[in-house]
C-alpha cells in the first residue's frame, strides 16, 4: 500500500484512458471483420466456379503436360506467409511465424532449400532480420482488398513457380473458422495436382464441354488463374482472422483494464478510508491532550 | 425469342453481373465470339476487352480482365480477375495505372516485370477505352 491518495488517482485515470482506446480497437476491428466476412463470400462463387472449371478440364484431358500440375523433383520450396501490417493483434503474427520457422529448422538444413515470399511488414521484417531468403514481398495492402490488390504479388508467384525459380509451393496462414477460433494451416498448393490423384482423375468420364480452340490453351489460362485465385482465397481468410484475432485481444485488453479499475478503486477507498480515520484519532487525540 | 441467355459475370471480389440477354459477344483468344441463345456447351478463354451484353435493342458494355467464359444449356458464365461497368470504372486509378505501367516497360527489368506491366497496362487502356467511347455517345 505504497501509493499515495493521488497516485492512486492517477492511475485509475490512465487505465481508463487505455481502456477507451482498447475498447474503441475492439469496435473497429469487429467492423473490420464484418467487412472481411462479407468480401469472403463475395469470392465464394467465383472460387466455386473456377475449380468447377478446372475439374472439368482436368477430367476430360488425358495429357497433363502443364507444368503446374505435373510434380517435380524438389530442390527448393517456397513458403508464402501471410502476417499483418500492423501489431496488436493477439496472437495472429507470432502463431504463424513461428509456425513457420518450426518448419523450415525441420525440414531444410541449408539456405537454398527455400525461399519466403512475405505478405505483411511484420512477416517481412521478421525473416529479413533472421536473415532467411525473402523472395519477394507485399506490404501495405489494405485491409479490405480487392484482387487486383494482390493481384502482382500472386502473378508473379505462380510465374516463379512455372520459370522453375522453386519447384513447390506452400501457402502457411490463419485460417479463419469463426471469429473466435482461427488456426495456423499449412497448405500446398503447387504443383497442383499429386501423382496419385492425377492417374484417379484420368479414369473419370469424358466433359460435355467444347473447348475452343483447345485443352491445351485453355489449360495454359485456367490453371495459373486457379492458382491465383487460390492465393487470393488464402489471403482473404488470412485478412478476416486477423481482424477476429484482433478484436478478441483488444476485447481481452479491455476487460483487464476493466478488473484493473475496479482493483485500483477497492485500493483507494481504502486508502481513503485510513486516511479518514487516522485523521479522527489524530483529532481525538489533541483533544483529549489539551482537555487532560 | 423466347429462350434467352441467363449470364453472370463473376470475379473474385463478387458477382458484377446476373441479368437475363438475348445475345453475348465477348473476346475470346482466336477472335470475337458472339453467343445467342441454345448454344452448344463451350469454354473458352476470354482476353482482356470490353464484353457486350445485349437485351432488346440496348448492349451493356463490362470490361473484362483475363479469363474465361462458359456456356451450358443457356446460362452464361463469364468468369474473369476484373469486371467493371463504365459507370464503376475509376479513371483517375486507370490513368495512373497506364502510366506506371509504361513507365515499367520502358526500364524493362526482368522478364515477369514486363510480362506483368504489359498486362496491366491492356488492363488499363481497356478500361479507359470503354469509358472514352460512352462520353462520345
Amino acid at each position: 500500500m505504497a501509493l499515495s491518495l493521488r497516485g492512486i488517482q492517477k492511475k485509475i485515470e490512465s487505465t481508463q484512458k487505455t481502456k477507451q482506446i482498447t475498447s474503441a480497437m475492439h469496435m473497429v476491428a469487429a467492423s473490420k471483420l464484418g467487412k472481411s466476412e462479407t468480401s469472403n463470400n463475395a469470392f465464394v462463387p467465383y472460387a466455386e466456379k473456377i475449380e468447377e472449371m478446372v475439374r472439368h478440364i482436368v477430367l476430360s484431358y488425358g495429357e497433363h503436360s502443364h507444368p503446374i500440375l505435373i510434380p517435380r523433383r524438389v530442390k527448393k520450396v517456397a513458403y508464402l506467409v501471410m502476417t499483418s501490417d500492423r501489431g496488436l493483434a493477439g496472437p495472429f503474427n507470432s502463431q504463424v511465424l513461428r509456425k513457420l520457422e518450426n518448419l523450415i529448422n525441420e525440414r531444410h538444413r541449408q539456405k537454398s532449400e527455400y525461399t519466403i515470399i512475405a505478405i505483411g511488414r511484420i512477416g517481412k521484417e521478421y525473416f529479413k532480420n533472421r536473415n532467411m531468403p525473402v523472395l519477394r514481398s507485399a506490404t501495405g495492402l489494405p485491409d479490405h482488398p480487392y484482387f487486383s490488390d494482390l493481384e502482382d504479388l500472386t502473378y508473379d508467384t505462380v510465374q516463379f513457380f512455372i520459370d522453375g525459380e522453386f519447384d513447390q509451393l506452400e501457402l502457411v496462414y490463419n485460417y479463419f473458422y469463426s471469429a473466435i477460433s482461427q488456426e495456423v494451416v499449412v497448405k500446398k498448393i503447387l504443383p497442383l495436382i499429386a501423382e496419385t490423384e492425377v492417374d484417379e482423375l484420368r479414369h473419370e468420364m469424358h466433359s460435355p464441354f467444347l473447348f475452343e480452340p483447345n485443352e491445351d490453351q485453355i489449360l495454359k489460362t485456367l490453371l495459373p488463374q486457379y492458382a491465383e485465385s487460390l492465393i487470393y482465397g488464402a489471403f482473404l481468410e488470412s485478412k478476416a482472422s486477423e481482424n477476429a484475432s484482433r478484436m478478441n485481444a483488444m476485447r481481452n485488453a479491455t476487460d483487464n483494464a476493466d478488473n484493473m479499475i475496479s482493483d485500483l478503486r477497492l485500493q483507494y477507498n481504502r486508502a481513503r478510508q485510513a486516511q479518514i480515520t487516522q485523521e479522527l484519532a489524530e483529532i481525538v487525540g489533541g483533544a483529549n491532550a489539551q482537555q487532560g | 425469342m423466347d429462350k434467352q441467355l441467363t449470364v453472370e459475370v463473376v470475379t473474385p471480389d463478387g458477382q458484377v453481373v446476373n441479368d437475363v440477354f438475348d445475345m453475348v459477344v465477348v473476346q475470346a483468344k482466336q477472335g470475337e465470339i458472339g453467343v445467342l441463345p441454345n448454344h452448344t456447351a463451350m469454354i473458352s478463354p476470354v482476353v482482356i476487352s470490353t464484353a457486350r451484353l445485349k437485351k432488346d435493342k440496348e448492349s451493356m458494355k463490362v470490361a473484362i480482365g483475363g479469363g474465361f467464359i462458359e456456356i451450358e444449356n443457356n446460362h452464361v458464365t463469364i468468369l474473369v480477375q476484373s469486371a467493371e461497368t463504365p459507370k464503376k470504372i475509376d479513371v483517375e486509378r486507370a490513368r495512373k495505372a497506364k502510366e506506371r505501367a509504361m513507365r515499367r516497360i520502358k526500364q524493362h527489368r526482368k522478364d515477369v516485370d514486363f510480362r506483368r506491366a504489359e498486362l496491366a497496362l491492356k488492363r488499363a487502356i481497356n478500361r479507359l477505352d470503354l469509358v472514352g467511347e460512352d462520353k462520345k455517345m
